[in-house]
């Protein structure tokens, strides 16, 4: 099988270790080849992160340059326009379209440009934007957004729900399964 | 069984397996969670050093001690370690001892990118260089039978996107060896006459590594179909050459990066028409094979500058490559901040209003640089702040005493700030030094330090008193203040810049990211008494922004923290 390559952005501190961690699990059950490029360190603190999810029988690069994602999970609205780029041609973007101000916004340096979701459509890329806080919230805590988007990301792939609920066992705490568990079903039919 | 593990667990892994017992390492990004995964094998000792040249001789103790050893540490902890590492070369080992450093090309969480190589080639010691995480787990491995085999440290390299990737390993199990401890004043008493006969030990041992270069299946040629390119690489770079590449080109991957295997090399170029090396950072590679007299394409290609990405090879190596579509809008940066409810925030707001100038340190608080506080003047390598100070303040005979400071996390300050104290104190500099003190070493993701209490298994443990510490050393104004009240930190400032003598101030209270941390409720806006002034918005703080005119706080975020409700004349920012 080709390699196919999943980006995953979004700003530091929305979960997306915890989403990649996931990711790979679940693709682990299928015996393929698996890459998972996380950030660490000093760029985790509220600034742009992108982890990097590759799989297939040989995989090669931990990252993903431009013109390579299949997918790019975006669990912010700005970060999504930002990676564009490494889209490949015919890919999708799943948006979360949450917007949260970087500090040049907050502090009036720059403004969050405006019909986000509408300028990257009008170039032909696939997206496939929703509201994932408020569903996280539904589910009972804002912080399980990253789950409610990997539900989402779920429908483009041929695992079973039971599958990756196996693989969300697995990954997170036992106290806050049962919410991730619904955050997960929430995503997975929004 | 197969599992996905990241490549510093891997390295990890391949310790335990290999029957290492002792590991002192200091934390630094991309190196840390070598440590802390090792930490969990109950078979293995595993500490939090203050320093990398403390851990190196920690782990060079053990070797002698005969026990095999390890020590972690990222690119630039390597060169506070360089002093005993040059003459560990010399000594050479009794068990096996193993030199873990991280490299951060494009520096992710960097003050620069320089490039670990060298220090092989430098001190003489062989340097083994893992692309992937199986590959971390065998290199580990092979280390300590080459470090008791050639009598030599090795140095494992390990780079961002090697330590941060997680790939497929597989696993084995734990084989200990131990060995006496023999007395031998010759080899391991390193002064003048016997370290004079150890030099040509260490020549000979690095030509006796070449000949196993040459053959070790570390260093492999993967055959190509097209010879008009042949290529060698190493690391990620090896990675790369392969993603865009695949298997047009014949490939020498070199494991073991120094010494190199001189004679496989000249078989190899003889062999293809065009000899590239394709190596992130320096010309390392292209420098030793133009030594050999080989031609060869490199860095005049290929930058020294930044992270080598598959696109730099696909552009260098003339294969199409076909990008996605960039958005034709200003999309605005997001670069790292202070976290909301930072303890840091509100020391620097206050530094900055006093228009002091301020000689920064290594850690989460050199965001104090970042608008709008801005409120950091330098930022060089751990423990730079208090010695710089006192250059500062010495070479103008106390003309800027009372507008200068330096500020220094609590784990930095015992890494290398205690001796620029100890030099402040002794030659009797009028300065002030700032311990931003949160109880943790932050930016590394929350590792333990002397000063904490803990060790590296969560066990308590002695706790270093910074003020008793500070006094010790001949400083006799040492105060705390909390940085969440800003009236008390403004009034220990100016208090103590005005003194007649050197002084400390402990600048205490935990990183909100600590779990046992308890947050108050986030704060709300009564948005009849804002009136819009931005005063709570030159703290810089995530979780406060200005909407339609007014204050508006993101109860996600707020942890309640009351800096930004000091800085409201008009009693807008409230507690639930």
């Amino acid at each position: 099988m080709e390699t196919k390559s999943i980006m995953i952005v979004g700003v530091g501190g929305q979960g997306s270790l915890l989403a990649s961690k996931l990711l790979g699990r679940l693709l682990l059950t299928r015996g393929y080849d698996i890459k998972v490029s996380e950030v660490h360190g000093m760029s985790q603190r509220g600034g742009s992160v992108v982890t990097y999810v590759r799989y297939g029988d040989k995989v090669y690069s931990p990252v993903i340059d431009k013109g390579q994602a299949d997918c790019i999970v975006s669990f912010e609205l700005l970060e999504a326009a930002r990676w564009t780029e490494y889209l490949k041609p015919g890919g999708k973007i799943i948006v979360n379209t949450q917007q949260i101000n970087p500090m040049p916004v907050i502090i009036g340096a720059a403004e969050y440009p405006g019909d986000l979701v509408e300028k990257m459509q009008s170039t032909g890329i696939d997206v496939d934007a929703f509201d994932a806080l408020s569903l996280a919230e539904q589910a009972g805590s804002p912080k399980a957004v990253n789950i409610v988007l990997m539900g989402h990301l779920s429908r483009n792939f041929d695992f079973t729900e039971e599958e990756w609920l196996t693989a969300l066992e697995q990954s997170v705490a036992p106290k806050f399964l049962e919410m991730n568990k619904k955050a997960f079903t929430l995503g997975r039919n929004a | 069984m197969k599992q996905l593990m990241l490549g510093n667990e891997a390295v990890a892994r391949g310790l335990y397996e290999a029957g290492c017992m002792f590991v002192s390492s200091y934390p630094g990004t991309p190196s840390t969670e070598i440590t802390e995964a090792i930490a969990k094998y109950p078979e293995v000792y595993a500490e939090w050093a203050p320093n990398e040249k403390v851990a190196m001789e920690a782990a060079f103790g053990a070797s002698l001690a005969g026990r095999r050893s390890f020590c972690g540490m990222k690119h630039v902890g390597l060169n506070v370690a360089a002093d005993p590492l040059f003459t560990i070369s010399y000594t050479g080992v009794n068990a096996g001892m193993v030199i873990g450093v991280a490299d951060d090309a494009g520096m992710h969480s960097s003050q620069n990118e320089q490039d670990s190589r060298y220090y092989a080639k430098s001190a003489k010691i062989p340097m083994l260089e893992p692309s992937d995480s199986a590959e971390a787990i065998a290199y580990a491995k092979a280390a300590y039978d080459i470090s008791e085999k050639f009598d030599t440290p090795v140095l494992l390299k390990m780079c961002t996107r090697v330590s941060h990737s997680q790939s497929v390993v597989e696993t084995g199990e734990r084989v200990e060896q131990l060995k006496e401890y023999q007395k031998d004043i010759a080899k391991y008493v390193m002064m003048p006459g016997n370290a004079k006969k150890r030099h040509p030990v260490v020549e000979a041992r690095t030509a006796a590594l070449v000949d196993f270069a040459e053959n070790t299946e570390l260093n492999r040629v993967e055959e190509g179909w097209d010879h008009k390119m042949g290529i060698i690489t190493s690391s990620t770079s090896y990675q790369y050459v392969k993603e865009v590449l695949g298997d047009r080109y014949p490939v020498m991957k070199l494991g073991m990066i120094w010494p190199m295997p001189d004679e496989k090399i000249r078989v190899f170029a003889a062999s293809v028409e065009t000899l590239v090396i394709v190596e992130e950072l320096e010309g390392f590679i292209e420098s030793h094979c133009r030594d050999l007299g080989l031609a060869c394409v490199g860095k005049s290609n290929f930058s020294n500058i930044g992270e080598l990405m598959p696109l730099d090879v696909a552009k260098q190596l003339s294969t199409p490559w076909e990008t996605g579509v960039k958005l034709e809008e200003n999309i605005p940066p997001r670069p790292p901040v202070m976290c909301a409810g930072c303890p840091h925030r509100g020391l620097f707001y206050t530094l900055k209003k006093n228009k002091l100038t301020v000689l920064g340190d290594i850690g989460c608080y050199t965001l104090g640089a970042v608008a709008p506080l801005g409120a950091v003047d330098s930022v060089i390598c751990m423990g730079a702040s208090v010695s710089g100070l006192h250059g500062f303040s010495k070479s103008q005979n106390g003309a800027m005493d009372n507008r200068t400071v330096a500020v220094i996390g609590d784990s930095t300050f015992i890494h290398s700030g205690i001796t620029g104290l100890v030099n402040m104190a002794y030659n009797e500099s009028n300065a002030t030094v700032i311990i931003v003190d949160n109880s943790i070493t932050g930016m590394t993701g929350h590792q333990q330090n002397p000063t904490t209490g803990f060790n590296l298994k969560g066990d308590p443990c002695t706790k270093i008193d910074l003020e008793t510490l500070c006094r010790a050393v001949g400083i006799r104004r040492v105060r705390v203040v909390d940085p969440y009240d800003l009236a008390q930190c403004d009034a220990a400032i100016k208090e103590e810049l005005s003194a007649n003598e050197p002084s400390v101030i402990i600048s205490r209270r935990p990183c909100a990211l600590l779990k046992y941390v308890k947050h108050k409720a986030p704060l709300t806006v009564d948005t009849e008494k804002c009136v819009g002034c931005k005063a709570c918005m030159k703290i810089g703080c995530p979780a406060v922004s200005i909407v339609n005119g007014r204050a508006k706080v993101d109860a996600t975020q707020c942890v309640g923290c009351g800096v930004c409700q000091q800085l409201c004349k008009f009693g807008a920012l409230k507690e639930v």
